[in-house]
């Protein structure tokens, strides 16, 4: 009696220690800039170049975050790239002039949208579209641009 | 010229009918085994006692040092690119999609694995199974289920167990011995590791949990009642773990990657 007693407490105790270690993976080491709102309303731009922008990017005001990226679609009619993401319902006044740029965490970091304030009196709502978008700034072209004007500032 | 050709089709033959009679004795398991988790819930945490809480202290220990080699290797290599920062990220993703799952595994066939097929070949050799079925007690409900029950439970808890104990090491020895940030360890892991990793992770661990059991209790139910045949089925429930789990292991990443 007394040893399946003992067995009955350390399985007990190999489960809970089991179960707290999957808890802690699934909680601590995942979703640093894990966005989460009850309610979101959904705002879209259209870049022409989103660079490697992915869903779940997070939106960032004033380096804040304050939304995430829904979706990242591409148009055929317009041909443009259409990026949908949420806002959480806290930050409800925003400017409907506010402009959204791509872009990068640090030299080599991921993606994510900038949010800069407009000067409208109307604010962003569900569905409203963003006008004044600046496109991802992909490497590659900047440095052909840079090696292009440096030769044809020697030309000159 | 004709009996090499016939060895190699009795050969083929053999495999195919060993392999067919390993998935039917799945089936048996699996069919015994819902109604011996509700009748003899007893046998079964018993198990699990058995293979996993008496494993946890090899898995820790080696959790905790294969935690720390990686930090240690991944340091060395991230500082080249100027990328110590980074090697929250290496550790996190190492351990919990391929090393948690598959060291765990490879332990709990040397620790859990041979004690099973061991256990259940010697009970053959010295009759006990053929006792249980003349008492008319069905020996594969009441000593094989239990004991395979038991190793699937324990697996994922033992892989979760491992993984979280590898970060820590990792932690103890970039943070401590390295000097990495501790907050920038943390971060970078938090960025780049996605639920689907760890559900990954646990993917694995439960297919290899019911692996590892299975070719366990099956390696031990086919001994050659000698001896010399438990010694064996020991030996093979190792080696065949082994292989299955790292073939598996490839073939589950490759698809869901």
């Amino acid at each position: 009696m007394q040893q399946t007693r003992s067995v009955e407490i350390g399985t007990g105790l190999f489960a809970l220690l089991g179960m707290s270690a999957l808890f802690f993976l699934t909680t601590q080491t995942t979703g640093g800039d894990r966005f989460s709102a009850d309610d979101t309303y959904e705002v879209e731009a259209w870049f022409d170049n989103v660079g490697s922008l992915k869903s779940r990017a997070p939106v960032a005001m004033s380096g804040v975050t304050i939304g995430r990226v829904t979706s990242v679609t591409f148009d055929a009619q317009r041909l443009q790239a259409k990026v949908v993401f949420e806002i959480d319902s806290k930050y409800g006044a925003i400017p409907d002039d506010s402009d959204a740029s791509i872009l990068t965490s640090g030299l080599l970091g991921s993606q994510y949208i900038g949010l800069q304030a407009g000067g409208s009196e109307d604010n962003l709502e569900d569905g409203s579209e963003i006008f004044f978008v600046q496109d991802a700034i992909v490497l590659e072209n900047l440095i052909g641009k840079f090696l292009v004007s440096s030769g044809s500032g020697d030309d000159e | 010229m004709r009996s090499i050709f016939r060895d190699i089709y009795n050969n083929i033959f053999e495999f195919v009918q060993t392999f067919g009679a390993f998935q039917l004795f799945f089936l048996r398991l699996v069919r015994h085994a819902p109604r011996m988790l509700v009748r003899r819930p007893g046998l079964i945490i018993k198990q699990v006692y058995n293979a996993g809480a008496l494993s946890l202290v090899i898995i820790m220990v080696c959790g905790f040092f294969v935690g720390g080699v990686l930090a240690l290797q991944g340091y060395a290599n991230l500082a080249r690119f100027n990328a110590e920062d980074s090697v929250g990220t290496v550790v996190a993703l190492a351990l919990i999609k391929e090393l948690g799952p598959v060291i765990t595994a490879l332990l709990f066939a040397g620790r859990a694995g041979t004690a099973l097929s061991s256990e259940i070949g010697l009970m053959k050799a010295t009759d006990q199974l053929s006792a249980m079925e003349m008492m008319a007690v069905n020996p594969v409900r009441r000593v094989l289920v239990p004991r395979f029950v038991g190793g699937v439970i324990s697996m994922p808890l033992l892989v979760a167990v491992f993984t979280c104990i590898g970060l820590f090491g990792a932690n103890v020895v970039a943070v401590y011995l390295l000097s990495v940030d501790v907050g920038a360890f943390w971060q970078q892991m938090q960025l780049s590791v996605d639920i689907k990793d760890i559900q990954e992770g646990v993917f694995k661990s439960i297919v290899f949990g019911i692996v590892a059991s299975l070719l366990a209790v099956w390696e031990g139910y086919n001994t050659i009642p000698t001896a010399e045949g438990v010694g064996r089925a020991t030996t093979r429930t190792v080696v065949i773990t082994a292989i299955a789990v790292l073939i598996l292991d490839f073939m589950i990443t490759a698809v869901m990657l």
